[in-house]
């Protein structure tokens, strides 16, 4: 049989204010555990949430970006259950009245390269709503004890529902690379997944290709990295086709991915509260917000992935591949844009970006964030083959060099200092090339006879003597001028 | 004796030099030491903090410039965090607990130079009508120490009536405040819901708790409740609305009631049906209301029945959530040797909570879980707009309404065992508090030796046509000023 995976995804999306959403307490990752949790964090006697506006500013931020309504009026609920790193017992998340309605986001189609069609794919989102992140329990740090660190505690949350449209694993990567693309467009969160700043569940069922009704879904919580979400939901999808076509029947569960074993398992039933008793928090009035303030938040909204595109494709004549694949995420597009002012070579700084950088990028596993190529530098590096200082090829070299030397100067002027230092300049001297052809003129007398008898290939051995001789920093064009004078005299 | 003494005359004493704030407080401090054993007013005595505050007050007083709460002692419920100060609650969950802030009414009271004499007996996490539930044994009322002093707010309603503090602050949540003042024989006020800050404040049911005060008479209460008003920042639910002239009355200690009466006030006919004790105190009161010139109509308030099913349904829910901190995990009771999480949970909480608080986490719980919460949260809340729509229908005729306080005088302690029969004290507070108005409870009568009180509600914020028309009903009357006799 044929069955249909049908996915949805819930990301939560760590918004980046200085503080958190209900206290002052700082929301800055890494300090030492329990050092970021105030009273209110705490959850102690007598304290009260206060409303962080940051927070409410990056999610209508948010919610325009997607085309989607925005409630005047929300709710802020309880969410109730018991768990060490959840001090309160509830949680403050919005239930009913969220501040976010349906909107829609645009995937990209990254599944091009599987062959599928890469007709333009939106993909709806029912709602966005606000919430304050838990704790964060260790449960191996001490053999019979639970760490709990509550700094986390209070982070502002955007939780961010998908509709059950996506049909496969990879698309459901490729929507959440979008959603991790627009968040940092939109600067509301920082992306680090590491970290844990975007974190998402996947409600995974499937169904025999065709039907209408929904199968029984499974959600796999807490998955924290675009390769995950992946894997997870494919091995999920395969996992209940496998139990379908044994006959058997797909039970709701709540389940974990465990990437070192490649499953996904059910959590303890311990693990789940069926009933989280929602009521509004009488801590907190109706969150109002006025048109004005929408407006105001409008019109400061970036340029997004899309507009950049086309700006791309019409003020630098480049491909519409291209101009995609440059804006898919803000930080290359940030790159790239730094590399075009130093190069002032649009094309040849896409063409370094999607080659040589993102081949590094790819074997050393690290985001351009952490290049250890600035886009300054490459920019200059671009800048100096353009003015004839270095070869296309010794670029090619000395961009390796800058990668690995690990500069600290991150500055245009460590691409001149190697070059100097490395005596990569090109030989462009007429004078010195000149005597080198001479000598191998002299020597070669069959290729030269060859070469005046028509076989113009043989020029390629010259040039390639030329290039051994000054180890490759001959300028091709020159080398070429002066072999062909030389051996047509 | 400084016991019995009005903040007005004890400010004018220390003034004069009759005594300093140290003299004052420490006459009290023996009168807490010589009686409270029998009282049982005072969880805690906090003796050390009050000398220290009484010897700032004295030098602030030295300096002339100081207002008139400055070296006056006060008690506080045992539910406003008090920095370096156990705040238990009157539970066994909080017995250990010293918060590290202390409640934005309690900064504000000692801003004024008031002089924190301990923190007083209630009804376990606020919830109770006769102070029978604290964990520390129940508070007698001064009148007849084999009866309750009502409650929540026991403690400090039995403080003041024994002549321990002038002033105390209470809570109200469904009559915390009214009910033990008028078994007291006090004055207490509850304002309008938001008009004082909650932070710092144990929550019980956030939607319906707020801060009052109990004193000797009317403006003792308009001091007080003044200073600690005022919008909080910390509290999102307190009002930005600012009210000029209570918050002003430290300047301007005397209530102006030199103007003739006028106005209306209204009777509601669901509250004096049935009524067995206290309505002819009541009548007496209404023919004393118009012969000050106030004009007095009967009115009604046809949702009266449904308030109390409604108030346990939503102060339980609320305090369902509210008490889930309360888990052994970071502060407060733990069980011993724990052999899991749920057996953390399981006996601290069994065994830090009382009964009474295990019932409304109960009924609270059972209110809001699935397949129930339509029908018993949602509905409650619905009851709850409705019982705020007769207020407000009734107040577009009326300027105030006067009601009993409470079906009885103080019971015996032990004598109400039924809890349904124990939620009936709160028939006639319940209403205002659902409804978020300001309302005051003043001593009106004596039936068979114990004190009987009189209420008077007011539209929203209106704290001034309160105590005004009670400061007005004081000057013709001296039940506020009668004073048990305390024996140890």
């Amino acid at each position: 049989m044929n069955w249909e995976p049908v996915i949805g995804l819930e990301i939560h999306v760590q918004l980046n204010t200085d503080s958190k959403i209900f206290s002052a307490a700082s929301t800055a990752f890494g300090a030492e555990p329990n050092t970021q949790a105030c009273a209110v964090d705490l959850g102690l006697p007598g304290v009260l949430p206060v409303l962080n506006y940051g927070a409410v500013r990056k999610a209508v931020t948010f919610g325009l970006a997607i085309g989607a309504q925005i409630n005047k009026r929300s709710i802020f609920d309880r969410k109730n259950y018991f768990y060490p790193d959840l001090p309160k017992g509830y949680q403050i998340s919005q239930f009913e009245e969220p501040i976010v309605g349906a909107g829609k986001i645009r995937l990209h189609g990254s599944d091009a390269k599987a062959g599928n069609s890469t007709a333009e794919r939106w993909i709806n989102i029912t709602r966005a709503h606000l919430e304050e992140d838990a704790g964060k329990s260790t449960h191996d740090l001490y053999s019979s004890s639970t760490a709990i660190d509550l700094n986390r505690t209070g982070t502002p949350l955007l939780e961010v529902v998908s509709e059950p449209e996506l049909t496969s694993a990879a698309e459901a990567a490729d929507y959440f690379r979008q959603m991790h693309a627009l968040v940092r467009y939109l600067r509301i969160c920082d992306g680090n997944l590491a970290e844990g700043s975007m974190r998402c569940d996947a409600n995974v069922s499937v169904r025999p290709a065709g039907q209408v009704e929904l199968g029984e879904r499974s959600e796999i919580k807490n998955i924290n990295s675009f390769r995950f979400v992946e894997r997870a939901i494919e091995v999920e999808i395969q996992r209940q086709i496998d139990i379908l076509e044994a006959g058997g029947r797909v039970e709701r569960d709540t389940r974990l991915y465990d990437p070192d074993k490649n499953e996904t398992r059910s959590m303890r039933s311990k693990e789940l509260s069926n009933d989280y008793r929602y009521f509004p928090d009488p801590d907190l009035l109706p969150l109002e917000i006025t048109q004005a303030f929408i407006d105001e938040v409008a019109a400061e909204l970036p340029e997004l992935a899309e507009a950049r595109q086309a700006r791309y494709e019409a003020e630098h004549g480049l491909s519409e591949y291209d101009a995609a694949w440059l804006t898919k995420d803000p930080d290359i597009a940030e790159y790239f844009e730094v590399t075009t002012n130093t190069s002032q070579d649009a094309k040849l700084s896409a063409n370094w970006l999607m080659g040589d950088m993102s081949a590094a990028l790819n074997r050393d596993d690290i985001e351009i964030a952490q290049a250890p190529v600035s886009a300054q530098q490459l920019g200059q590096l671009i800048a100096r083959i353009k003015d004839g200082t270095i070869s296309g090829k010794i670029a090619k070299g000395l961009f390796e060099n800058l990668w690995q030397a690990k500069e600290t100067n991150l500055d245009a002027s460590a691409v001149d200092a190697m070059i100097a230092e490395q005596g990569l300049e090109q030989v462009s001297d007429t004078g010195e090339l000149s005597n080198i052809i001479n000598t191998l003129v002299a020597d070669n007398p069959d290729q030269v006879a060859q070469f005046r008898a028509g076989k113009d290939k043989v020029l390629g051995f010259f040039v390639g003597q030329v290039m051994k001789a000054t180890q490759g920093k001959a300028n091709p064009k020159t080398v070429n001028e002066l072999l062909r004078a030389a051996l047509s005299e | 004796m400084q016991g019995f003494q009005n903040i007005q005359s004890l400010a004018a004493g220390l003034r004069a030099g009759d005594f300093s704030s140290v003299e004052l407080t420490q006459a009290l401090l023996a009168r807490i030491g010589e009686l409270d054993g029998a009282v049982n007013a005072f969880i805690n005595v906090t003796e050390d903090a009050a000398l220290n505050g009484a010897k700032q007050a004295d030098a602030e007083l030295a300096k002339g410039t100081a207002g008139p709460l400055c070296g006056i002692p006060i008690a506080h419920k045992d539910l406003f965090c008090t920095a370096g100060e156990l705040t238990t609650c009157a539970s066994k969950m909080l017995a250990n607990f010293t918060a590290p802030y202390s409640a934005t009414v309690v900064d504000k009271l000692q801003q004024a130079g008031m002089v924190m004499l301990g923190k007083t007996n209630m009804d376990e996490f606020a919830m109770g009508s006769s102070n029978e539930t604290s964990h520390f044994g129940p508070c007698h009322n001064p009148w007849d120490l084999s009866r309750v002093p009502g409650g929540s707010s026991g403690g400090s309603a039995a403080a003041v009536a024994a002549g321990f503090a002038p002033v105390a602050t209470g809570t109200d949540t469904g009559g915390s405040i009214r009910q033990p003042a008028a078994y007291c024989g006090v004055s207490g006020i509850k304002p309008t819901y938001g008009r004082v800050s909650r932070y710092g404040m144990v929550a019980f049911a956030s939607s319906l708790d707020q801060a009052g005060v109990f004193g000797r008479d009317v403006n003792d209460l308009a001091l007080v409740l003044g200073a600690m008003s005022g919008f909080d920042a910390r509290d999102s639910t307190s009002s930005e609305q600012a009210d000029p002239w209570l918050e002003g009355l430290s300047d301007n200690p005397d209530l102006n009631i030199s103007e003739p009466a006028k106005g209306t006030i209204g009777l509601p006919v669901e509250y004096f049906t049935d009524l067995s004790v206290g309505s002819a105190e009541l009548e007496a009161v209404r023919l004393q209301l118009e012969g000050m010139g106030y004009r007095c109509v009967d009115v009604s308030l046809p949702h009266t029945d449904a308030a109390i099913p409604a108030y346990y349904v939503i102060a339980g829910a609320e305090a369902s959530t509210n008490l889930s901190r309360y888990d052994g995990v970071r502060f407060g009771h733990r069980c011993e040797d724990p052999q899991s999480l749920e057996d953390l949970y399981e006996r601290s909480r069994g065994e830090g909570f009382g009964g009474e608080v295990k019932r409304r986490i109960l009924t609270g719980t059972y209110a809001l879980s699935v397949g129930y919460y339509d029908a018993y949260y949602v509905k409650a809340q619905k009851v709850r707009r409705l019982i705020q729509q007769d207020f407000l229908t009734a107040f577009t005729k009326v300027d105030l309404i006067l009601a009993p306080v409470a079906p009885t005088t103080a019971f015996a302690i032990g004598g109400v065992q039924d809890p349904v029969s124990m939620y009936q004290q709160d028939k006639f507070t319940i209403p205002a508090s659902l409804a978020g108005l300001p309302a005051m409870s003043l001593p009106c009568g004596m039936h068979e030796g114990l004190p009987l009180g009189l209420q008077l509600i007011a539209p929203h914020f209106h704290e001034r046509q309160l105590l005004e028309c009670g400061a007005r009903y004081q000057q013709q009357s001296d039940w506020h000023t009668q004073q048990p006799q305390v024996r140890a």
